[in-house]
């Protein structure tokens, strides 16, 4: 048992996690400072393959990247370590404003900020949304998917999760039987 | 038992959203329908809030939807279930799988499913506009068109290169000061 490492997983990650704003990419800068010149538990190559992986599988990538770095580090618990030190500064930070929120939510100011808030986050998310859809379809049948995919969640009472696995059985019968095609 | 549901529910999030961490936002949209947790409207609220705290917005907006169902211990249950998944995943693929995301049958699976992901978010955003730009006075439908030319004054914006750059933070604060000024 390496306590010792346990302990500067955990604290390197609290670290990143405090620093990062946004997740994802945003991430990247902190964590090469943190993790690859500072504790040289990694190789730049390395985190950007882990990058990768984390897009590709489930969960969000910052997390999925701290779990690769800490299982590689030290083992499973290594990767707990560095999994809890990521979420921790969420957890203090989201409750307390949260907590906070709830006192100052029926003042006039509030709900005016709010609202208009609410109609900028629906613009940054419809950016988003059109940014994975761009990089996301490469060819008609992705097309379809996404129209399909749309039209479930919409109109039709079909599970979050059932529309995943629906596409994801897609894509290999389309492998399967669409030829040698790249994707 | 609250921590429970929680807890199956969040580990279903973290399996299922792929993607990073708005693929949660339809899931988490999803939960409005089922539980009285937190409305769909607050979840413009919790995304604003995720998107402006330091930490991955995946995790934020886990720790803020399971603070509003059940306090911090709610928080807490939601979070470390919603991670829950993907430790025992990627733990397996860094043990068995050297090359994951060159293995051919992943890439087919995610050939199907990248365009299934922008959907779903794209059904989230459609359900959170029709939250920020319509109101019902009795049976009358009414459009917000105010908001609807910010909306769209804000989007056409983000495609400019330079403004693109800029951080969420910065656009959240634009939307509160223009708020308060039209009083919406």
């Amino acid at each position: 048992m390496n306590f010792r490492k346990f302990g500067e997983l955990y604290i390197s990650f609290f670290r990143v996690g405090i620093l990062t704003f946004g997740g994802g990419l945003a991430m990247l800068p902190m964590l090469q400072r943190e993790v690859v010149d500072q504790r040289k538990w990694c190789t730049e190559e390395e985190i950007l393959d882990m990058y990768a992986i984390g897009q590709c599988t489930p969960g969000v990538i910052a997390v999925n990247t701290a779990t690769y770095v800490g299982y590689k580090q030290a083992g499973f618990l290594g990767g707990v370590c560095a999994t809890l030190g990521i979420v921790s500064p969420s957890l203090i930070i989201i409750s307390l404003i949260a907590s906070i929120l709830q006192n100052f939510i029926h003042l006039p100011a509030v709900i005016h900020a709010l609202a208009g808030i609410r109609i900028v986050v629906c613009a940054l998310m419809l950016n988003t949304v059109f940014t994975m859809a761009k990089k996301g379809i490469v060819d008609k049948l992705g097309l379809a998917i996404f129209t399909g995919g749309f039209i479930l969640a919409c109109f039709t009472p079909v599970p979050t999760a059932m529309v995943i696995v629906l596409a994801g059985m897609i894509g290999i019968i389309a492998k399967k039987f669409g030829g040698k095609k790249e994707l | 038992m609250i921590y429970l549901t929680l807890a199956f529910e969040f580990f279903k999030i973290g399996l299922f959203s792929i993607g990073g961490g708005m693929a949660t936002l339809p899931f988490l949209m999803d939960l409005t329908t089922r539980y009285d947790w937190y409305t769909a409207s607050e979840l413009t609220n919790m995304v604003a809030i995720s998107e402006s705290t330091p930490g991955p917005v995946g995790i934020n907006m886990a720790t803020y939807a399971g603070y509003n169902a059940a306090g911090v211990p709610g928080a807490v249950v939601a979070t470390l279930s919603l991670t829950a998944p993907a430790l025992i995943i990627i733990v397996l693929i860094a043990k068995f799988l050297d090359s994951f995301s060159e293995n051919a049958a992943v890439k087919a699976v995610f050939y199907g499913i990248r365009p299934a992901v922008a959907a779903l978010i794209g059904y989230a955003v459609w359900e959170l506009l029709k939250i920020a730009l319509v109101t019902t006075t009795g049976d009358a439908l009414q459009l917000d068109y105010t908001g609807i030319f910010i909306c769209a004054g804000a989007f056409i914006l983000l495609q400019i290169k330079q403004l693109k750059k800029l951080h969420p933070l910065v656009w959240i604060v634009a939307g509160a000061v223009i708020g308060i000024v039209f009083k919406m």
